[in-house]
């Protein structure tokens, strides 16, 4: 690592700091319905929406319906997708004159892109016609997203909220956070992408005679409009097979730096927006800096391992799968990012990375991706543990634990528990099957402990809504895409209703004063705590099958095996 | 029954305003500002396309800077990486036959290992000066022309952008293309 590297770094934290007050208050505003700096031009378009869709904004939703919106919305935009996909070679907008996709692949591309996930066993521009990568994923993007922030916005007043049942209207956060932050952000992200390299037009491929006097097809696209949001929405799923590592996805160091900023961009803000909802804009930073804590841990044990020559290639760096405009530095730095949101969007190859340096991705995606993490899905994943931290922290001082000044009682620990844990236990037993079943073993592209981390790694990200990939795995099997797309509803919807749950209970709580024996959530002890509660609990889950994967692997490297 | 309604209404909606509106607004304004880049940056030669300056090419030629490695052999539709592991006895074999092809003990490492798009158009500074000898062993270029060549492979050199971000690099392509002005 040299001194530009950590300039680079240096570069990334900062403007991600810089930015977090500012897009937390516009969301703030956003989410009320306030007045900002576009709203002379959006309101009217909020207004219209309401208007053509039935939507009446005001009107305050309990958990239970709030949820059955969130269930009811998303499964329709599923099965839109699908159908999208299954008439592809009947439909406009199709140069290249793409079949549709078998029936399997499509399913587990539409939960996929409904479920936030965006994993992806089809290259784009081999697979997907430009409708329905504009009007299926472009789409999907958006709106996965903003069911996101919906749902944190809905948890977070049901811990403000007193005595009440209600927790907000789904329609109003789901219009307000697409038209307000979303799409903004997205044009002007857009358009700088294109000016870059990032392509964005309707044309059929391009076909050159290269020097050489071969025949190449250029492959074209609506492309930049769709990763604007893909970088944006914590989505990540390429219009390209190579997603960010793509030169038409990612040109130049420039686009490369903006497309990272853009994945915790808005996760980071969030934790400001909720200090502002809260009452005490220091609980949102105190959440902030244990997710960077555990970001810049992570960040640097990924960069470390990347710099070491690995001894079973003959000593070489680790450029394999890494691109040379972005080297070693920014393919980590991205890494680190798109695995800590839910992102999963990649500038370099993971799977081709060092055993340590994998591992860390890997870690991000199994901890629940909660270092800044989905956009909204992040914060309310965190909060999940935070919940978690002030119960045992009750347990060591025999109190009865409290957050924001409301009882956390069995339930809200029980909701949590299942918050945590389900996505877990659906990590470990759908990539245990998978290692054991030749429908699982027979899509490995590396032998030796390598195999075993590709298989935990597609299963982690899939139920995690990730979305990256050991990217060797061939995933597009009948096993993989059914497995895969019940993981990825199961992680999505089992974190996603017990959240609402546990907030429409605590909604419906009094406040009580803060005591002298009240464990403040603001401050260094609680910090501490709560990152040890997030590494016990991935630790305590993940380090046996962690071990038998990178670890082995990394040890071996160090001796020159190769599989 | 309220509620599937009005969440079918709304999709159609958001789908219009995301779906359609978006990415055409995008599309209008990439045009009428980045047209060049818009339509994928593309190198035309006497009308013919000859490529992009973004996408990489193959090169064999003895006479011409070669690329990284390709592990999807330069195609595009669909791109891809060979995604092999750090322990891979398969990249293991193909670092060796990359490495004969060079005839040198000493080849940049960038030149052994394979890009992540397969297309990459860069090379480091490092590559390109490696190849030099080659190029002028090919071209039979007199010292006056090899001076020449080493001032173009210099110039060639794209340094991090803004000054701070990315790698330095050599675009190939067109490293390629101006090795015809020697």
């Amino acid at each position: 690592m040299n001194a530009r590297d950590g300039l680079q770094l240096a570069m990334y934290t900062g403007a991600l700091m810089a930015l977090t007050p500012w897009l937390g208050g516009h969301i703030l505003r956003a989410a009320n319905g306030e007045r900002h700096l576009l709203s002379r031009f959006l309101l009217p378009v909020e207004r219209l929406i309401y208007r053509t869709a039935g939507v009446a904004p005001d009107e305050e939703m309990r958990w239970t319906q709030y949820a059955l919106s969130v269930v009811w919305f998303n499964g329709m935009g599923l099965v839109l997708l699908l159908v999208l996909q299954m008439l592809q070679e009947y439909l406009p907008l199709n140069p290249q004159g793409l079949p549709s996709p078998s029936w399997h692949l499509a399913l587990n591309t539409a939960v996929s892109f409904a479920t936030n996930t965006n994993w992806q066993a089809y290259s784009g521009e081999a697979t997907m016609s430009y409708l329905t990568q504009s009007l299926g994923f472009t789409v999907q993007n958006f709106l996965s997203a903003a069911t996101g922030v919906a749902v944190l916005l809905a948890l977070t007043r049901g811990l403000v909220r007193r005595s009440t049942r209600t927790l907000g209207n789904f329609w109003a956060d789901l219009v307000r956070t697409t038209l307000h932050l979303f799409l903004p952000l997205s044009v002007l992200l857009a358009v700088v992408l294109v000016s870059q390299g990032v392509v964005q037009n309707l044309s059929p491929s391009a076909e050159a005679t290269t020097l050489e006097h071969a025949h190449q097809v250029i492959p074209l696209g609506p492309a930049a409009s769709q990763i604007a949001i893909k970088q944006l929405g914590t989505n990540g799923g390429g219009f390209f097979g190579t997603n960010s590592a793509h030169p038409f996805e990612n040109p130049t160091p420039l686009s490369n730096f903006l497309e990272m900023l853009a994945i915790l961009l808005i996760p980071s803000a969030l934790c400001s927006t909720y200090g502002h909802m809260v009452g005490s804009r220091r609980q949102g930073w105190a959440i902030w800096t244990v997710m960077m804590l555990l970001f810049l841990a992570g960040l640097g044990l990924a960069l470390w391992a990347e710099h070491q020559p690995n001894p079973a290639l003959g000593g070489l760096p680790n450029l394999e799968g890494k691109e040379t405009r972005f080297g070693i530095a920014n393919s980590v730095l991205w890494a680190t990012a798109t695995t800590g949101a839910s992102n999963g969007s990649v500038n370099a190859m993971h799977d081709s990375f060092s055993p340590l340096g994998g591992l860390v991705p890997l870690v991000n995606i199994l901890l629940g991706e909660v270092v800044f993490g989905g956009v909204g899905a992040g914060l309310y994943g965190m909060l999940m543990f935070v919940v978690l931290t002030v119960f045992m922290a009750g347990l060591l001082v025999g109190r009865t634990p409290e957050y924001l000044g409301k009882k956390v009682e069995a339930r809200e620990v029980r909701l949590a528990m299942i918050a945590v844990l389900a996505p877990c236990a659906i990590v470990l037993v759908s990539a245990a099957a998978a290692a054991v079943v030749p429908a699982g073993t027979g899509s490995l592209n590396n032998a030796g402990p390598h195999g075993l981390s590709e298989i935990l790694y597609a299963f982690a990200s899939m139920t995690n809504n990730n979305g990256s990939a050991f990217g060797g795995l061939h995933a597009a099997t009948p096993f993989y895409d059914l497995v895969g797309a019940l993981c990825m509803l199961l992680g999505r919807f089992a974190v996603i209703v017990p959240v609402l749950a546990l907030a429409g209970g605590m909604a419906s709580k009094k406040v009580s004063p803060a005591s002298t024996g009240t464990l403040r959530t603001d401050g260094g002890l609680f910090m501490i705590l709560l990152v040890g509660v997030v590494i016990i609990v991935g630790a305590l889950t993940f380090l046996p099958v962690l071990t038998l994967g990178p670890v082995i692997e990394h040890l071996l490297m160090l001796q020159g095996r190769v599989f | 029954m309220k509620t599937i309604v009005t969440a079918l209404r709304l999709l159609l909606v958001l789908t219009l305003l995301t779906g359609v509106i978006y990415p055409l607004m995008v599309t209008g304004i990439a045009k009428t500002c980045f047209a060049k880049q818009a339509e994928g940056s593309l190198i035309r030669c006497q009308g013919v396309i000859i490529g992009s300056e973004l996408i990489a090419q193959s090169f064999t030629n003895e006479a011409c800077f070669w690329p990284r490695p390709s592990s999807a052999d330069f195609a595009t539709v669909p791109s891809g990486a060979s995604n092999q592991g750090p322990t891979n006895r398969d990249l293991k074999r193909a670092i060796g036959e990359r490495a004969a092809r060079y005839r040198d003990a000493q080849v940049p490492a960038d030149l052994l290992l394979a890009s992540g798009s397969g297309l990459d158009p860069h090379i480091s500074p490092e590559a390109a000066r490696f190849q030099m000898s080659r190029v002028t062993r090919a071209r039979r270029l007199t010292p006056g022309q090899q001076r020449r060549l080493e001032s173009l492979v210099e110039q060639s050199i794209e340094p991090p952008q803004l000054g701070i971000l990315g790698e330095p690099r050599v675009n190939v392509l067109k490293l390629n293309l101006a090795l015809d002005s020697l």
